[in-house]
């Protein structure tokens, strides 16, 4: 048990990082991001947070500058959302690339054009290539021990992480929220052990030009063609869903609050229907739960917290008893379909016991989803399957 | 967790050839006229401008041909066209 304080998601993320003994930050402002970068900057010129706090002119610089600061060892920390994100995109893949436990804070916002700065999640899903883990927060105490678990995953694997929460629904709503203490969070995240083998004296390469296939160093030693590196580091990712059970389960044991590891579910034991979804989306669908089940519907929410490793066989074991499944979701795959459902539906084709799979696109630009709308759009696919279907858009 | 061996990060010591025996890329050949590139007062354009290092900046000039790729920077940068790049067969 913390401290309870009334804080927005931003607050949240900024206190995780401080928390975390972060030791490098840069970060470009960006609404609904901003508050991150200005509670940070403010510690650090208080003295409250002894870090270096790096003020760039772009997203591409501040990511590129904790790529750097993480290659020698710091812990870092950057946030950003929407366009800024999209701005970082060749550096994503570089960080990924090179093995470096960042932990970012994405507020989502929809991406432009139009301009937008209201909430969907386009802008993370549009990353899901890059690499990156990706966990997508409910409410703004996941947040705070999403921030303080995502380090210790990042670190275990050397993968970076985005740390995902719906812009203004949560960046800027006030809610209650354990802050733990300093000394618990101590005990539970330890300083970094610098294993970049950099030591200031000896030169050396990072990330040199590597040739398609496997070929002597100039001291005679076998080195990894590029492919080598990339399929390591497509199994760490996919062996990450471990470390993030296992480091939730420890998170519980010392904080007391478990999120679920990499998917969580509610009513989903006798449920008969269910309901899929992402960030506070998903927390939303919990509501529109209760109501179906006051209607005599039983339904339950599957509620995917990390969306890249995607969490295939655990999703695919909550929806194989099921009649059918609903996905809601902030975002889509242009000339195709929302991404979460696209990616369950492949999952599924492994099981033998597939249950009717409707989807809907939802809340694009802050476009307002309310409860009854999710129930009443979920009763017409226990019906019959609904696909690819946006709700609340004329035209 | 992975049983891979093969190292996280890509990293490796500086050295000469540590992106490999790039003379092998080549198409063509740099041939330095000496009489033309006198050694009194030569302007080593070409060893400034090679992108690669591997033109001597002592005389009579020297290419290292197990690095130079051929590219021909040097060729159309010698103010006395000194340096003419032939066809390999």
């Amino acid at each position: 048990m913390g401290q309870i304080e009334i804080i927005t998601a931003n607050t949240a993320a900024a206190i995780a990082a401080k928390l975390c003994r972060v030791q490098v930050i840069s970060a470009y402002p960006i609404t609904p991001q901003t508050p991150v970068t200005e509670e940070l900057a403010a510690m650090v010129e208080s003295g409250d947070l002894k870090a270096e706090y790096i003020t760039v002119e772009s997203e591409h610089s501040a990511l590129a500058s904790v790529v750097a600061a993480s290659q020698v060892g710091a812990r870092v920390f950057t946030a950003t959302s929407a366009n800024g994100l999209l701005y970082m995109h060749e550096m994503l893949h570089w960080a990924a690339g090179s093995r470096v436990p960042i932990v970012m804070a994405c507020v989502n916002r929809g991406v432009g054009a139009p301009w937008t700065i209201l909430n969907d999640q386009q802008d993370t899903i549009a990353q899901r290539d890059t690499g990156w883990i990706q966990m997508y927060c409910r409410n703004s105490q996941e947040v705070i021990d999403t921030m303080i678990q995502a380090y210790r995953i990042a670190e275990q694997i050397q993968i970076p992480i985005m740390v995902c929460y719906d812009g203004f629904i949560l960046s800027h709503a006030s809610t209650p929220v354990d802050v733990p203490f300093q000394d618990e969070v101590d005990r539970f995240l330890p300083s970094l052990e610098d294993r970049s083998g950099i030591d200031g004296k000896t030169p050396m390469n990072v990330n040199p030009l590597i040739l398609s296939d496997p070929r002597p160093d100039a001291n005679g030693v076998l080195m990894p063609g590029y492919m080598e590196f990339r399929y390591r580091l497509q199994q760490d990712i996919l062996g990450s869903l471990e470390a993030i059970q296992s480091v939730d389960s420890e998170f519980q044991d010392t904080f007391g609050r478990s999120w679920g590891g990499s998917v969580w579910g509610y009513h989903m034991d006798d449920a008969e229907h269910a309901i899929v979804s992402m960030g506070s989306l998903a927390s939303e669908c919990t509501v529109a739960v209760d109501q179906l089940r006051s209607e005599g519907i039983k339904a339950g929410v599957v509620g995917v917290r990390v969306y890249r490793p995607f969490p295939s066989s655990q999703i695919v074991e909550l929806l194989s008893g099921v009649r059918t499944a609903t996905f809601f979701e902030k975002d889509v795959s242009y000339g195709y379909q929302g991404a979460l459902a696209m990616d369950a539906k492949a999952a599924m084709y492994e099981s033998k016991s597939r249950p009717e799979i409707s989807s809907y696109v939802v809340g694009l630009g802050g476009r307002d989803v309310r409860p009854e709308q999710l129930a009443e759009a979920t009763l017409k696919c226990v019906k019959g399957p609904v696909q690819h279907c946006w709700l609340n858009v004329s035209g | 967790m992975s049983k891979n061996s093969t190292p996280i990060r890509t990293v490796s010591t500086p050295a000469e050839g540590e992106a490999g025996k790039t003379g092998d890329w080549r198409s063509q050949t740099p041939k330095i006229d000496h009489e033309k590139c006198s050694q009194k007062d030569s302007c080593l354009l070409c060893w400034l401008y090679c992108p690669d290092g591997v033109i001597s900046a002592t005389f009579p000039l020297e290419i290292n041909l197990t690095y130079c790729k051929g590219c021909g920077i040097c060729a159309e940068e010698c103010p006395r066209k000194a340096i003419e790049m032939v066809d390999d067969k």
